[in-house]
């Protein structure tokens, strides 16, 4: 790849390749997100390249390996364009029908076709399934049209015009102004605006100053940094450029999580190409402005994810918050100026500067702008990645994209952002999300994960789940967070175990208002959300494992027991062989009976049963 | 032992400000971080042992202890725990008898839980030696670590 040394000669570059590209010809996209590759998308990638191969095709079909397209539930998924023909769990020997049949001969191949649920049609196009439907995918949308590892794919679709348009001129004052006025929220958790943050990094004294990307992302059933940074790696860099370009910094880091194997391949093969064109490195498109990346593989620590545990980190010691009297804005990396913002709030900058602040305000609420990617998962119909404008009612997104509750159970919470968010009941369905609604009910934005519960999940069980995990992750530097969690872990754990006592749950409020208060971080002071928010919706399950001693739910272990139902049991024989302690008895094709003595409640016979004879009391 | 710590500290360029990348790596080459290559690491930057041993204990990537031939990781984020994750890592545990994040006397298998590997879609997800098992129950894994030469008792005929 030959150097680009202007804006004009990028804006060339990119040009001839828009040329040379025919809109017409036909084009396989393979999901090659973590959720398909999983179900072996990888393979099919091979297969199709091979059968391509064979037919001697090769420059006539373009097959694509894309980062994920977000509908994670119907994988592999395989969209072919022009037409735009979306293809559901295609099987890994399907390539040589879908070319001969579908690529070739314009024939369509029903059984690949979504069915809509609701409605029982079949559906032929990407753009007309109702998951779809209803996003509004501006940042994540582009992951389908683009190969992550190839720049050119990037520059295809227009990318690197936000970068040629500020290089060609426009001020760095003038670029902070501009995300300044399109109210650009952090998307990590804070919610802070990009903007202010911008502007206090450029006034501080002292030099370098630095900028990071926060790509650690730990939240539990959250992946939409991961897809992001998987999916559309040049998107990222190009908002590190104009956020570095506009702050006065020549040096970027991407603090990356080590479980996340692929995003940390695919970003480090951008930085490399970036780096080879000349849009990172030394004099930028003949600016005279210097800026390179340096990628920083995580740990494994959730506290992490805080940005000044995060600057300790990459200082190259253990990860320990430390208090923000002064912020990283002043003082930060190496005690230098540091700007630190999320993988999807750089991802939304080239957005803002190629098509305005005025349109990007247009969209959203008061006072959030924007869409924002939601991890939709759990007990839900749709799993995958959302993106929907800021403002859209929570029964939205878990009826109309999400598609409901899995075999037609009861929904009971969502559980929206991560560990520190709160669990918000049905009654609050129609809350419309944004940054301030969802802090109203107890709950947070978070980094978007939006986890759904069904009936049979226990409120009190998932409080001390999430409990457990702050537990783990807590850094233990100070003590209303180190202890404070350890007390209500062993309070719920009582709870749960059938040892619950009077006053338990006044108890919990009480350490609950303590750590918010006097934690040190924000991980320790929202820690408290998830017990707060369930006693505040569920008070009556607390009440049902402290005075009754039961689980309704059937999930905490001494608070049912199961029993098998005399109407739905065939005498399968297939729980009495694989129970461990050998408490089910029966003759073949005869009532089994569970022995509540021996039984242990481990479930093996609850999971295997295929008549859902085995029912909790 | 000297010249493959010597050359994984000057892919860093000496730098301290790499110590995790550089213990990340020591633990790839060893599979965890032995006594011997800390010591060495300490002695080649100049740092001391004490703060290998912090970051050591910190950071969950790494192990003081050897780990299994074959690693099993059990993701425990909130997905996959609503979807029953909790019946399957017991039932791992009764079968290789040992805790999660222990490893088996014979060294062929470590078991750990991991908070998210953001594929939940798929839960609950079990990845073994880097493979990754989707929507898991407790006789598929089973049946994974039947494959992987352990006796599973309760797979048996009775």
């Amino acid at each position: 790849m030959k150097k680009v040394k202007t804006p004009q000669e990028l804006k060339s570059f990119q040009e001839e390749i828009q040329n040379n590209r025919d809109p017409q010809k036909p084009c396989i996209t393979i999901c090659a997100g973590t959720g398909c590759l999983t179900y072996g998308s990888q393979k099919l990638v091979d297969n199709f390249r091979a059968e391509v191969e064979k037919q001697n095709l090769n420059g006539k079909i373009e097959v694509r390996a894309s980062g994920c397209h977000g509908f994670c539930e119907r994988g592999p998924l395989v969209v072919i364009n022009p037409q735009n023909i979306f293809y559901q769990r295609v099987g890994l020997d399907d390539a040589e029908e879908i070319i001969k049949e579908t690529v070739l001969n314009g024939q369509i191949i029903d059984r690949l076709l979504y069915i809509d649920p609701v409605t029982r049609e079949k559906i032929l196009h990407e753009d007309e399934i109702p998951f779809y439907k209803r996003q509004m995918r501006l940042v994540f949308g582009m992951n389908g049209n683009i190969d992550p590892n190839s720049l050119e794919d990037y520059l295809a679709i227009g990318g690197y015009s936000a970068l040629i348009k500020i290089l060609n001129g426009m001020e760095p004052e003038a670029i902070i102004e501009e995300i300044k006025t399109a109210g650009l929220r952090g998307r990590g958790g804070g919610g802070f605006s990009m903007g202010l943050k911008w502007e206090a990094t450029r006034n501080a004294p002292g030099l370098p100053k630095y900028i990071i990307c926060n790509a650690d992302e730990g939240d539990p059933g959250a992946y939409m940094d991961r897809s992001l940074l998987e999916g559309n790696p040049y998107l990222i860099l190009e908002g590190m450029l104009i956020g570095a370009y506009a702050i006065g910094s020549n040096t970027g880091y991407i603090y990356v999580r080590n479980e996340y194997p692929l995003a940390v391949n695919n970003i480090t093969i951008a930085v490399e190409k970036a780096r080879n064109l000349g849009i990172l490195g030394e004099n930028i498109l003949g600016s005279g402005f210097d800026f390179d990346v340096v990628i920083v593989r995580g740990g494994g620590a959730f506290v992490c994810g805080e940005e000044t545990a995060l600057i300790a980190s990459i200082e190259g010691r253990s990860g320990e918050p430390r208090a923000k009297y002064v912020f990283p804005a002043e003082r930060g990396l190496y005690n230098k100026p540091t700007n630190i913002n999320n993988v999807e709030t750089w991802a939304n900058v080239p957005l803002i500067i190629n098509k305005g602040a005025q349109w990007y305000r247009s969209i959203g609420t008061e006072n959030s702008k924007g869409t924002k990617i939601f991890a939709l998962v759990g007990k839900i119909n749709n799993t995958g990645l959302v993106e929907v404008p800021m403002g859209i009612t929570l029964r939205e997104i878990v009826y109309d994209i999400g598609g409901g509750i899995p075999k037609g159970r009861k929904f009971k919470a969502v559980q929206v952002g991560g560990p520190s968010g709160g669990c918000i009941p049905e009654s609050h369905l129609d809350l419309q999300v944004d940054f301030d609604a969802l802090s109203k009910v107890g709950s947070m934005m978070g980094s978007g994960g939006l986890i759904v519960m069904d009936e049979n999940s226990c409120m009190v069980d998932v409080a001390k789940y999430f409990i457990g995990f702050l537990l783990y992750e807590s850094c233990g530097k100070c003590v209303p967070c180190r202890e404070g969690l350890k007390q209500m872990h062993e309070i719920l754990s009582n709870i749960c175990q059938g040892h619950g006592e009077e006053g338990d749950v006044e108890l919990l409020e009480e350490i609950s208002d303590f750590m918010i208060e006097a934690s040190l971080c924000a991980l320790g002071g929202s820690a408290p959300n998830p017990v707060l928010s369930t006693i505040r919706y569920f008070r009556d399950e607390y009440k049902t494992h402290i005075f009754d001693k039961k689980c309704r739910a059937g999930v905490c272990r001494n608070l049912f027991e199961y029993f098998i139902d005399k109407n739905q049991c065939d005498g399968c024989t297939l729980c009495r062989k694989k129970c461990p302690e050998e408490a089910i008895s029966g003759e073949k094709k005869e009532v089994h009976v569970i022995d509540p003595e021996k039984c242990i409640n481990c479930g093996i016979c609850f999971s295997l049963c295929k008549r859902e004879a085995i029912r909790v009391r | 032992m000297k010249t493959r710590i010597k050359r994984i500290i000057d892919r860093y360029h000496s730098d301290k400000g790499f110590l995790v990348p550089i213990l990340q790596d020591v633990q790839k080459e060893y599979n965890y971080l032995n006594r011997e290559a800390l010591n060495l690491v300490s002695a080649f930057l100049e740092v001391p042992i004490s703060q290998l041993y912090e970051l050591g204990t910190f950071y969950k990537a790494f192990s003081l202890e050897p780990r299994g031939r074959h690693e099993m990781k059990l993701c425990t984020g909130t997905a996959c725990h609503v979807r029953g994750v909790p019946l399957i890592k017991d039932n791992i545990e009764r079968v290789l008898q040992i805790q999660s994040g222990e490893t088996t006397d014979d060294l062929e298998f470590t078991f750990e839980t991991v908070n998210c590997l953001g594929a939940c879609a798929l839960g609950p997800i079990l990845v073994v030696d880097g493979e990754y098992h989707g929507n898991i129950s407790i006789s598929k894994t089973n049946k994974i670590l039947k494959k992987l030469g352990k006796k599973v008792k309760i797979d048996e005929e009775s």
